[in-house]
């Protein structure tokens, strides 16, 4: 009997490290994959061709940008506190693959199976606003510092209203787990929950591109204000870590808006991991586009536009369903 | 009350109507043919560098390649905001008084006063000639005013767009050595008016117009 008990923790013990390590895998190809792709994208916008040079194509850029990366020196600024300034980095990116493990890629295809994966997903990723302030003050570098401020006041507004459109969701699926809110969701786009909460679909994914702190809501690292925001000082993989979490952290909340408004892994004719990846890349791209398309926005906009509209809309959209869920 | 109401509401709406507008260019401009030039591979083709404003190279005349059709008035040097052009002028020596020597005109206020010269001088041999025409490239700022004020059309932008060189010294261009080479090999890059056909320019004129330097006429 102790013996069997003692295989049974395995099996999920087992299942939790193949994931990681297929997790591991896939933030890496797809860091890289989506460098190139952002870099392609904004050429083409532009009417240049991107990276070319390396490779056909420049398919090895991402591949020669990674190296120098690694390559680089690592360097702690003068004055700048050792334990902070190194240890950001690090914040910022582990809580990644927590961010992935709940998430269903497909019929079967999940890392940890938790009826919490919503609350789980939504309370690490908030960690990425603590190691961007302890970027910020660890550096001792004005620039930084000031994205750091930034950061903090953009994360926590666009947080109430993210949740706020998720908690929709959830109200009506009645769960948080990931698997049965696809589950609960139509192969056809009219059976996804996109067409029952547009509006929370839409203040989903503005908040969405204001967390992942992608232009035009990209004043923690506005280049052009602030040299390079937080992320100033750091050298080398210290500053690769940082842009692997972002791009990771962009691929978590397409996951999570795919599973939540556009069916997961479910869609017309053959259901699948295919669609889900195929819906992650298009918000991906949709939100590259947008990245190209539209100017940063000034401090007082982007929380204007968080306090006096968002978070209204959301409390309606909110009031709405409920009263909806009641009535039906 | 009610204008104040809706009138927010309403312009977020066009704001957003805006944002889809914006999203339309760029997804437009996405699917055009791009224009970027590879370089060492592609160069620009001419038709490209109609207009381009190179560094200036002198004009040859329309009979003979090796002269440029400069006259040596001078006016491009004084005109130069950069000061960046240096000529030497040579004067034909005066068969008459043959006082003066041939005279290096770097300064033009030195110059004395040609206004008795016509008279006792040949009609063509008489002519002052340009025997450097010096550019300091590096601190031109292509205005554009010496072509401009070039009256007899001596002056063009090259396009001569391949420009790059190790050293400072390597942008003070020799303008008459460049004509000079210019007809037989033109430099690798350069356009046509760079090397091979010169421009249809009008035939040159005596050149009898009065500046308000209370000038000459040749
Ligand atoms: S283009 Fe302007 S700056 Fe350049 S040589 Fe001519 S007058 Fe001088
Ligand atoms: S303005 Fe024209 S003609 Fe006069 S010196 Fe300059 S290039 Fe020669």
């Amino acid at each position: 009997m102790i013996a069997l008990a003692d295989l049974q923790i395995p099996g999920a013990f087992v299942r939790l490290v193949v994931a990681l390590a297929a997790l591991a895998a896939f933030v890496g190809v797809n860091g890289m994959l989506l460098v190139y792709l952002e870099r392609k994208v904004a050429g083409h916008i532009q009417r240049r061709p991107g990276p070319f040079e390396v490779g056909p194509h420049g398919i090895l850029q991402a591949v020669a940008d990674a190296l120098k990366l690694v390559g680089k020196q690592l360097v702690t600024p003068k004055g700048a506190d050792w334990l902070l300034f190194w240890g950001a980095p690090v914040v910022s990116f582990m809580p990644v693959f927590l961010l992935f493990l709940p998430i269903e890629f497909g019929p079967g295809l999940y890392g940890l199976d938790t009826n919490l994966g919503l609350l789980l997903i939504l309370a690490f990723a908030g960690l990425n606003v603590l190691a961007l302030c302890m970027a910020g003050w660890g550096s001792n570098n004005k620039w930084a510092l000031l994205g750091a401020a930034r950061a903090v006041a953009q994360s926590v507004a666009y947080e109430i209203p993210l949740l706020l459109a998720v908690l929709a969701i959830a109200a009506m699926a009645g769960t948080l787990h990931l698997g049965e809110i696809v589950a609960r969701q139509g192969s056809w786009p009219w059976q996804w929950n996109v067409a029952l909460q547009p509006v929370a679909f839409f203040i989903y994914f503005v908040c969405s591109v204001a967390e992942t702190n992608r232009a035009p809501f990209d004043l923690p690292e506005a280049e052009s204000e602030l040299t390079a925001g937080f992320h100033t000082e750091y050298p080398g993989m210290g500053f690769g870590l940082f842009f692997l979490a972002e791009y990771a952290e962009m691929i978590v909340v397409s996951a999570v808006g795919a599973t939540l408004f556009l069916g997961g892994w479910k869609g017309p004719l053959v259901d699948g991991v295919w669609w889900f990846l195929f819906k992650i890349y298009a918000w991906l791209l949709v939100m590259m586009w947008i990245r190209w398309t539209y100017p940063r926005v000034r401090f007082d906009q982007i929380l204007n536009l968080c306090w006096k509209w968002l978070i209204p809309l959301a409390l309606v959209n909110l009031l709405a369903t409920f009263v909806a869920l009641a009535v039906v | 009350m009610r204008a104040s109401l809706f009138e927010p509401i309403v312009e977020a709406l066009q704001g957003l109507k805006s944002l889809v507008v914006g999203l339309r260019i760029t997804g437009r401009e996405f699917a055009k043919p791009q224009r970027t030039v590879h370089y060492p591979r592609q160069v620009v083709g001419d038709a490209a560098l109609q207009g381009y404003r190179g560094h200036i190279e002198l004009v040859p005349l329309e009979d003979d390649a090796q002269t440029p059709r400069c006259i040596a008035c001078m006016q491009c040097e004084r005109i130069c905001p950069s000061n960046c052009i240096r000529l030497k002028v040579e004067k034909p020596a005066k068969p008459a008084k043959a006082a003066q020597p041939a005279e290096d005109t770097v300064d033009t206020d030195t110059v004395t006063p040609k206004t008795k010269r016509t008279a006792d001088m040949p009609k063509d041999g008489g002519r002052k000639k340009v025997t450097a025409f010096h550019l300091d490239y590096t601190l031109c700022s292509l205005c554009g005013l010496c072509v401009q004020v070039c009256p007899v059309v001596s002056l063009r932008h090259s396009a001569n767009l391949y420009l790059a060189g190790p050293t400072r010294e390597a942008f003070h261009l020799d303008l008459l050595a460049r004509l000079h080479r210019q007809p037989e090999a033109p430099a690798p890059g350069e356009g046509p008016r760079g090397g091979g056909k010169p421009e249809k320019l009008a035939p040159r004129k005596p050149f009898v117009k009065k500046d308000a330097e209370g000038g000459e006429g040749v």
